[in-house]
């Protein structure tokens, strides 16, 4: 660990423009900067990926690391910023990590298969208020893996049971609701995520805070995908 | 630079696009596996654009300089996107969204493109209800709406303040389908640095893989460019840090005219900058000027804060300038308006850059809990960031850059004036003319993408043969030789400032004489000003580290060169455009009562720009723009 003076910080500034005076001051000696991913900005894109004080996204709770404002600590203190530590996310360099994981959990089934140009009229697809609130608060995830980190096993189930659990609530989603649980679990394993044993860590570093219900939805899914599937009636079970 | 040649197909307006599609050549499905397209970037227009080409059968690689497609800027749109379904019966058709878009660009836009925009937006929203974007709905189950400005009916569809996020990841997703089908190969954190043109054909694409460093060709039969804007020229926008102007900028330097630069769209609701050391701008809904009201202290340098201020201390201006539209004027008559008052010193907070936006009177009128439902959670995002409570006192709001209508000049096939180059979303000029409409950024990223390249990139690809050269070829080499060595020219400068004190620099001058407000002595000085700062970057930069490794400051140099180019062009077009139209407004040219005045007669046309060598002036072609269906009239919001 590397320890940096960082001096004329104001309360106002956000954690990642102290981090942008730091490295101004490394860049002005002729030092390389200290790398890490940041983008929007705005809490949405899901770049910044910090743990601070030995907790993902810092202290205020439902923040990303960009949203968090250097008033939430007291002038003088020795912050320590790491990157998210866990197999899956191998690091890159200094703070930046590689979460190329998150999108293969994707691609193995966190979709629904509807090729340009084949939808019928969007009306005609009724879903109640509540189902869509509901599948919208599991969408919101901005994939920045901070549930991860949080979680002392590693485990990407809030990730995959946010995505399963948005797709499976829609009539759209359906068709493929069983393979879809099948496949995106069997993937987490692939990339060497960690197991679920509901610590409950990663609903409390989520910045978008998404609850663990998903995961309760996730491995209700996958259980039954999982029966019905030595009887190869997959697409049947509901 | 081939002549500009519009390609608008004959016949009426309503039936130009159909007979197109039917007169368009096509590629036999088996041979389409055989033609590589090249698409950069991987937000609503590269995404759309990818997973499309894909399922068509064509052989896609998508590059982007993100870790993940799914982070590309489009995930921060908050507001809606425009369809003219009338799901409302409000009285909207395929016409008046038509015609809405063409008088809200203020009779700058192609209205041929703009009509084809309106009839492909109905199917943008069935494409995404079908992926399983959850779009607000009514207790019935039917999809909901809500307005937005420059229109009089309902036709903008949400997901909540995340409507940009939502129809990403369902881009995203189709393209996540697509590459594992392996029809789309992605190049993650790789920024496209050059592209190449052979005998006269854009065939390939120069990168830096900015993990390893390793620069790099990739061929195809056709580049397709989803990049976005440029508003980060300023330094400071509602843009992403890393948003750039590099890929539409460096292909421009190869001979794709770049259109109406000066195009600017400034927001009139963002959090004020708060310090020297800010880094970006946030964008607070357009939707809080329904209930919020905008004013200002009548008395200049007035100390008190604002509760202590009486009502008739109190100037609001928007109602008493506009007391028909009053809070609700349009986005770059609120925006010049906050400007005026702030440069007579009249404005709030530190530094004099802020107006209040004040919901006392509407927290009175429909009480706290309803405000708190309509707007609870921009109010939480605003306390997060200032640290003021917007229920106790009003909040302080500034303009701020917000999207950039300029952009390389497309044909309707949404082709440069290089051949088989295409621009896609924000990159392009087309569709939106000197002024954007809200909610229609969505819509033409995913209609470029989804509907509009994929059907005509064909026509092109049918004319070709697929893959005749390899990455021997000269004009291959040459380009990644000279990307290789601009590379090592920035890192070779060791001087004593850093890329971002040029950005900053950079950014207060176009903000200064090319933001809100230009005239024609602030225009010639910025025309001074740049290549000046130009020429202290090129000898004085300081890039550290190497060009083998993960290097941010490198990345970020690169980018600041060519905004430091892109710059000068901005200011050129804007002093050129003897006018004021839209998201320009050039001080001499306004009414009697400060409103902008065209001057239809000189300047109802696209300026397209030809890059002509290193530090000599560009020229300048015309498109002129012809208003057969909706008639050119002045703007009126009083």
């Amino acid at each position: 660990m590397v320890e940096y003076d960082a001096g004329d910080i104001g309360p106002d500034m956000s954690f990642l423009e102290m981090l942008d005076v730091v490295n101004e001051r490394l860049m002005e000696r002729g030092e390389v900067p200290i790398a890490f991913d940041h983008d929007c900005r705005e809490g949405i894109c899901g770049s910044c990926s910090l743990m601070i004080n030995g907790v993902a996204h810092g202290p205020e709770r439902g923040t990303a690391t960009c949203q968090l404002h250097m008033r939430s600590f007291a002038d003088g203190d020795t912050i320590s910023v790491e990157p998210w530590r866990a197999r899956a996310f191998p690091i890159v360099k200094d703070l930046v990590v590689d979460r190329g994981a998150f999108d293969r959990i994707i691609q193995a089934g966190g979709y629904i298969t509807a090729p340009t140009g084949s939808a019928r009229d969007a009306n005609t697809i009724l879903i109640s208020k509540d189902t869509v609130d509901t599948a919208m608060d599991a969408a919101q995830c901005i994939a920045c893996g901070a549930c991860v980190a949080a979680c002392p096993n590693g485990s990407a189930s809030l990730f995959t049971a946010s995505k399963i659990t948005h797709l499976s609530l829609l009539p759209q989603g359906q068709p493929e609701r069983y393979g879809r649980a099948l496949r995106m679990v069997a993937q987490m394993d692939i990339e060497h995520f960690g197991g679920c044993t509901l610590y409950g860590e990663c609903q409390e570093a989520c910045p978008k805070e998404i609850s663990i219900d998903t995961i309760t939805r996730m491995n209700r899914d996958f259980l039954r995908a999982t029966l019905s599937q030595g009887h190869g009636a997959i697409a049947r079970a509901e | 630079m081939r002549p500009l040649e519009s390609r608008v197909p004959s016949g009426p307006i309503e039936q130009k696009w159909d007979k197109h599609r039917f007169e368009m050549k096509l590629v036999n499905p088996a041979n389409k596996r055989k033609y590589t397209v090249l698409v950069v970037g991987s937000g609503l227009a590269g995404a759309s654009a990818a997973a499309t080409l894909s399922e068509l059968g064509y052989n896609v690689k998508c590059f982007f300089f993100h870790d993940s497609p799914r982070r590309a800027h489009s995930i921060a749109a908050q507001g809606g996107i425009n369809a003219a379904k009338n799901y409302r019966n409000d009285g909207d058709s395929i016409y008046r969204l038509f015609y809405d878009t063409v008088k809200g660009g203020d009779f700058r836009s192609r209205e041929a493109n703009v009509y084809r925009l309106a009839q492909v937006s109905v199917e943008i929203i069935d494409q995404c209800v079908a992926q399983g974007v959850p779009f607000a709905r009514e207790y019935g189950g039917l999809l909901a709406n809500r307005s937005f400005g420059g229109a009089q009916v309902s036709r903008t569809f949400y997901a909540r303040g995340q409507t940009g996020q939502q129809l990403l990841l369902g881009a995203y997703q189709q393209l996540e389908k697509e590459i594992g089908r392996g029809g789309v190969t992605v190049y993650p954190r790789t920024e496209m640095l050059d592209l190449i043109v052979v005998d006269g054909q854009a065939r390939g694409i120069v990168t830096r893989d900015t993990v390893s460093g390793r620069i790099s060709s990739h061929l195809g039969d056709a580049v397709v460019l989803g990049t976005g804007g440029y508003g980060n020229v300023f330094y400071l926008s509602t843009n992403a840090k890393g948003s750039n102007a590099t890929a539409i900028w460096r292909a421009h330097k190869r001979g794709a005219a770049f259109a109406n630069p000066c195009y600017t769209q400034i927001h009139p609701t963002c959090i004020p900058v708060s310090g020297e050391y800010q880094s970006k701008l946030t964008l607070m809904s357009e939707s809080l000027r329904n209930d919020g009201r905008v004013w200002v202290p009548r008395q200049k340098g007035d100390q008190r804060r604002p509760e202590q201020i009486p009502e008739n201390e109190r100037d609001y201006y928007l109602e008493r300038k506009y007391p028909s539209f009053g809070n609700l004027a349009p986005r770059d008559i609120a925006s010049r308006a906050a400007k005026e008052a702030c440069d007579q010193g009249l404005g709030v907070g530190e530094g004099g850059l802020g107006v209040y936006l004040d919901f006392a009177d509407a927290i009175k009128r429909l009480g706290e809990q309803t405000i708190r439902e309509r707007y609870g959670n921009l109010f939480q995002m605003y306390q997060r960031i200032t640290d003021e409570n917007p229920f106790v006192g009003p909040m302080r709001i500034y303009p701020a850059v917000h999207y950039t209508m300029g952009g390389l000049w497309v044909d309707y096939n949404l082709m440069s004036t290089i051949p088989g180059l295409h621009v896609i979303g924000e990159a392009n000029f087309s569709d939106h003319g000197a002024n954007r409409l809200g909610a229609s950024a969505l819509m033409q990223g995913l209609a470029d993408g989804y509907f509009v390249l994929p059907a005509t990139i064909g026509d092109y690809l049918a004319s070709s043969k697929p893959g005749r050269i390899d990455t021997d070829h000269p004009d291959v080499r040459q380009a990644e030789t000279e990307v290789t060595e601009s590379t090592s020219k920035l890192l070779g400068i060791k001087g004593k400032r850093t890329v971002d004190s040029f950005h900053r620099e950079l950014g207060k001058i176009m903000w200064d004489h090319c933001g809100m407000a230009r005239n024609a002595a602030g225009l010639q000085r910025a025309l001074q000003l740049i290549p000046e700062l130009r020429a202290e970057f090129w000898s004085n930069v300081n890039v550290p580290g190497s060009h083998a490794e993960l290097n941010q400051a490198l990345e970020k140099a690169g980018r600041v060169a060519d905004f430091l180019e892109l710059g000068e062009l901005m200011c050129a077009d804007a002093l050129h455009r003897e006018e004021s139209c839209g998201g320009h407004f050039r001080e001499e040219y306004q009414t009697g009562d400060g409103e902008a005045l065209r001057n239809d007669e000189l300047f109802a046309y696209a300026a397209a720009w030809e890059y002509c060598g290193a530090n000599q002036p560009e020229r300048m072609h015309r498109e002129p723009l012809g208003f057969e269906y909706v008639q050119l009239a002045q703007r009126s919001y009083k």
